[in-house]
């Protein structure tokens, strides 16, 4: 039974009782609603008209658009309190150290890690996995170790460990997939042995949305003594992370890809790892003294932190986690999944279209064929009606290669996204068709 | 016809439609009646890198004139299409007028979005490639 619960006159959410089979209530469980048109209110870029229509943003695995708190946070930030931080004694860089520091915390509460001092601030997810293979790859890893990555990494969770197997002669080995988008578990179990030294997998396919396994993934790796980052960037705003239960040893994502800014992301790593690992980029910030003749490294998070960063980013990436966290990762997940199921329906409908990833867990991607017609014009004329969808290998050319297909087009939903936005992707795919046929 | 006439004719047949997905539905059609190239044309060489389409170009001098063949691979349509416009403009003209082209008409028939991104199109690629063999051609002549 559902009742359900008014303030002011707005759906704040509903009341689910349950009744058991004797008769007994069960405590109210109660389910936030998210007011969509509400939540669209706070993005003012869709009130963009492209072409001459209204925007259909449906772009969202490429980058997320921003809140309004965020873009006053940015704002606030250069007005009130822009100074250079852990250095200056005045009271602009005070204020402006803490408020970076904020985001730190925020995102070790948001990745649930166990210590501060775990959270790197980096340019983004890429940033991140190139960090990672340069200072603990070329550090710890050797000629004939193994790494392995799966057939669906995007091109900067295959070419920092190409890079680094070329300089040191380690072995790099790959997950396969089978033809709906589903790494093969038992070939990655066979993979796994002593040689094996680091797994590198990403928690969700950009280009097919595909949700891997990674608890047990790292679990598996851990038993024969690999190290196991995860690719988070197109599942953190999607899936609930929590890395202390995941047990990883890295996770890295982007801020712009969660309704942050561009230009800024976060990379966790286990303290005594990170310990162990030399920095990366030498400059201000991550040293403790420097003389001509040797310099000592700060202490983590800043010996891996060199020079002036990216300030004022990381203040706002505060507000875009709290945006989130306000909404609630939950409702959020539902509400797409809810796109996910109506946007499947739908495209399956047109005649000649062709799902590419229908794997049993997905976030709310749907990537797609259509016969005979070239992607490239898919995303051309869909354009030409307002709607934005990405289209092309999307990065992960092996993934194409594997599949078979020269790229996809592919429409990815956020929170803010609607099933009439949906209704529209098909009037224009009709159209697509009729105008190429 | 000079290169700008040729550009100005088409530029007035443009204006008949309000509707960019008109334009567009207009540039579908002529690349079906682009004529194909050669398949011994179809080179590694003669690909243009760049493109999300894959698009072949062979240039070769006919007398004083530079003369252009280009294909795209049969579903891209549009790249088709705009590989028929740049061939009509450009091809059989003087390796110095093609060098010098200033091809207005792409950004009056609201193509410049389409040519001009790196990764949808490409086709900047191929303009950039009929300039230089023009360009190489002209400097032999004088």
């Amino acid at each position: 039974m559902c009742v359900l619960f008014q303030y002011n006159n707005v759906n704040v959410g509903y009341f689910t009782i349950l009744l058991t089979i004797n008769g007994n209530y069960s405590p109210l469980i109660f389910h936030k609603v998210l007011d969509i048109q509400k939540i669209r209110q706070d993005f003012p870029i869709l009130n963009e008209v492209i072409n001459g229509k209204p925007l259909v943003y449906f772009d969202n695995a490429a980058t997320t658009q921003k809140p309004l708190p965020v873009l006053n946070a940015l704002t606030r930030y250069y007005e009130h309190f822009n100074a250079n931080i852990h250095r200056g004694i005045h009271h602009l860089a005070e204020k402006a150290t803490s408020a970076f520091e904020a985001s730190r915390h925020k995102i070790q509460t948001f990745l649930n890690a166990r210590h501060v001092e775990e959270i790197i601030f980096t340019y983004g997810t890429t940033d991140g996995i190139n960090l990672v293979a340069q200072s603990y790859g070329r550090t710890f890893l050797k000629a004939g170790d193994e790494i392995i990555i799966s057939t669906m990494e995007h091109h900067s969770n295959i070419v920092p460990w190409q890079m680094l197997c070329e300089e040191k002669g380690c072995v790099l080995r790959v997950i396969p997939i089978n033809d709906e988008g589903e790494l093969l578990m038992d070939e990655y179990e066979k993979m796994l042995s002593e040689k094996t030294k680091f797994v590198s997998v990403v928690h969700v396919s950009n280009a097919l949305g595909t949700i891997n396994p990674v608890a047990e993934i790292i679990e598996k790796a851990h038993a024969v003594g690999a190290k196991v980052l995860i690719d988070g960037a197109q599942a953190s705003s999607h899936i609930d992370i929590n890395v202390q239960a995941l047990d990883c040893d890295f996770y890295v994502f982007s801020l712009h890809k969660l309704y942050g800014p561009t230009g800024m992301g976060a990379l966790y790593g286990k303290k005594d790892i990170l310990n162990a690992m030399p920095p990366y980029r030498g400059g201000g910030e991550m040293i403790k003294e420097v003389t001509f003749a040797k310099t000592t490294y700060s202490d983590l998070p800043y010996k891996f932190e060199a020079g002036t960063p990216n300030i004022a980013d990381v203040v706002a990436a505060y507000t875009a986690v709290e945006y989130v966290e306000t909404l609630g990762k939950k409702q959020i997940a539902d509400y797409e999944h809810e796109l996910l199921v109506y946007g499947t329906d739908a495209l399956q409908s047109i005649d000649g279209l062709r799902l590419v990833g229908t794997a049993k867990e997905k976030v709310s991607v749907i990537s797609f064929v259509m016969d005979g017609i070239h992607p490239q014009d898919v995303g051309v004329i869909l354009d030409q009606q307002g709607i934005a969808v990405r289209t092309g290998h999307h990065c992960t050319q092996p993934l194409m290669q594997r599949l078979g297909i020269p790229g996809t087009s592919r429409a990815s939903f956020a929170v803010y996204n609607t099933k009439e936005e949906i209704d529209k992707l098909v009037v224009g795919l009709e159209r697509v068709k009729k105008m190429l046929s | 016809m000079t290169i700008n006439e040729k550009q100005d004719e088409l530029i007035e047949d443009f204006e008949l439609f309000d509707d960019q997905l008109d334009k567009t539905q207009y540039i579908i059609d002529l690349g079906k009646k682009l004529s194909p190239i050669a398949e011994e044309y179809k080179t590694d060489d003669n690909l243009i890198r760049g493109c999300q389409s894959k698009v072949w170009l062979h240039s070769e001098m006919r007398g004083d004139v530079v003369h252009f063949e280009a294909d795209s691979e049969p579903t891209a349509q549009i790249s088709k299409g705009l590989v028929s416009l740049l061939i009509k403009i450009l091809s059989d003209e003087k390796p110095e007028d093609v060098a010098n082209a200033d091809l207005y008409f792409i950004d009056k028939i609201g193509m410049s979005s389409i040519i001009t991104s790196r990764r949808a199109g490409g086709l900047a690629s191929m303009i950039a490639r009929m300039k230089e063999f023009a360009q190489r051609a002209a400097e032999k002549v004088s």
